[in-house]
């Protein structure tokens, strides 16, 4: 069933961000601490869990891939309500600490690729 | 007339469809007809989404771009916040845990370089322009971080509102930057396998702007990139008010 993998999808969403909410308040943080990455870890156990017990239908896959692929048009929509103007116009101390830092970072980043085992 | 904006008004979520369904499918032609597919489609819709957000703040001065103007106030909810979340948390099916346990220790080291380093540069920026209290460097430094740890840190320090626009500023020119840049530099940098996405994506934060410019290169590095990213928000929220603010204080005795 398609809303089975959509209901699981929303299952480790909100248990994901209650759990990010709730690591906030406990640092007391008035933030989500990661609600986002927990929900997608808790996804590929699920994933992996059903798996192996034989309990993972196709079907259950289309739900979630179905918004998998919606990604790319969220993501459009999200660019289109950013304040772009205000970026653009609120300074140079606005345009400089957005931009160099990602340079300086980009040069950082092939030391960083040399900590990780090659890919297979 | 009226009856039509108030029919578009009232399924404003399905009209967020329709009009990102059309950008979408020009986005495509545009990628195919001029570029010979070298500038990925989705890439062109995410920049055409960013000139759609100019316009829509110069036509209403409005801080929602395009979701201003009323007939479009159905992308509030499909840009939103909710929606975003829910689709990146659906890239993570397939992802494949053993790489994620393999790549774990370069992405946690990443992240901290990621966020102390943004940080750190943003300050120095502050510095050079002239500020001189602890609370606006810190706050600045946080925005170079991402435009949610900005305001989070700016708030905590007290800094001033004005600041505090800055630091959202910086945020949202670094998203953007990275969301047009990625498909640009990943193959300079070897941005090609799902461990060097995790450690991009520790790298950068930005999780909209890591998540959209590696759509935009490769959608399978998507979930890696993504969640590290998320975490930087995170990390970045709890380093920058606390001990990165003591730091600044030190050698900024106001």
């Amino acid at each position: 069933m398609l809303i089975r993998g959509v209901a699981l999808l929303a299952a480790c969403f909100i248990i994901g961000q209650l759990s990010g909410e709730t690591l906030g308040r406990i640092l007391h943080i008035d933030a989500n601490v990661g609600g986002v990455g927990f929900a997608m870890l808790l996804l590929i156990l699920a994933q992996n869990w059903l798996e192996q017990r034989g309990r993972f239908h196709q079907e259950m896959e289309e739900g979630v891939m179905f918004w998998s692929k919606m990604y790319i048009p969220v993501i459009v929509a999200m660019s289109a309500i950013q304040n772009v103007r205000v970026a653009l116009s609120s300074g140079l101390v606005a345009l400089l600490a957005g931009i160099i830092p990602v340079l300086v970072c980009l040069a950082v980043m092939p030391l960083l690729s040399k900590l990780s085992p090659k890919a297979a | 007339m009226d009856y039509i904006t108030t029919v578009l008004v009232k399924n404003g979520l399905v009209v967020a469809f329709l009009v990102t369904g059309v950008v979408t499918y020009c986005s495509e032609y545009l990628s195919r007809v001029l570029t010979n597919k070298k500038i990925p489609g989705s890439a062109i819709a995410i920049f055409t989404g960013l000139v759609l957000a100019y316009i829509g703040g110069m036509v209403t001065g409005g801080t929602k771009g395009i979701a201003d103007i009323q007939q479009l106030s159905g992308f509030e909810l499909m840009g939103g916040a909710m929606f975003r979340d829910f689709a990146i948390v659906s890239t993570a099916m397939g992802a494949s845990f053993g790489i994620i346990k393999k790549t774990g220790l370069a992405g946690i080291v990443s992240l901290f370089v990621g966020v102390i380093l943004s940080f750190t540069v943003g300050a120095i920026i502050a510095v050079a322009m002239g500020y001189q209290d602890a609370a606006s460097i810190t706050t600045i430094g946080a925005g170079a971080c991402t435009f949610v740890v900005g305001p989070v840190t700016g708030t905590a320090v007290g800094a001033s509102s004005e600041v505090v626009a800055i630091s959202i500023a910086a945020g949202v020119v670094k998203s953007i930057l990275v969301t047009i840049g990625t498909p640009f530099v990943a193959r300079f940098i070897g941005l090609n396998n799902p461990q060097a996405a995790m450690i991009y994506g520790g790298l950068m934060g930005t999780t909209s702007g890591v998540a959209a410019g590696l759509a935009a290169t490769d959608p399978k590095l998507v979930p890696y990139g993504a969640m590290t990213a998320t975490f930087y928000t995170g990390l970045g929220c709890l380093l920058c008010p606390s001990i990165l603010y003591i730091l600044v204080k030190l050698c900024f005795n106001s």
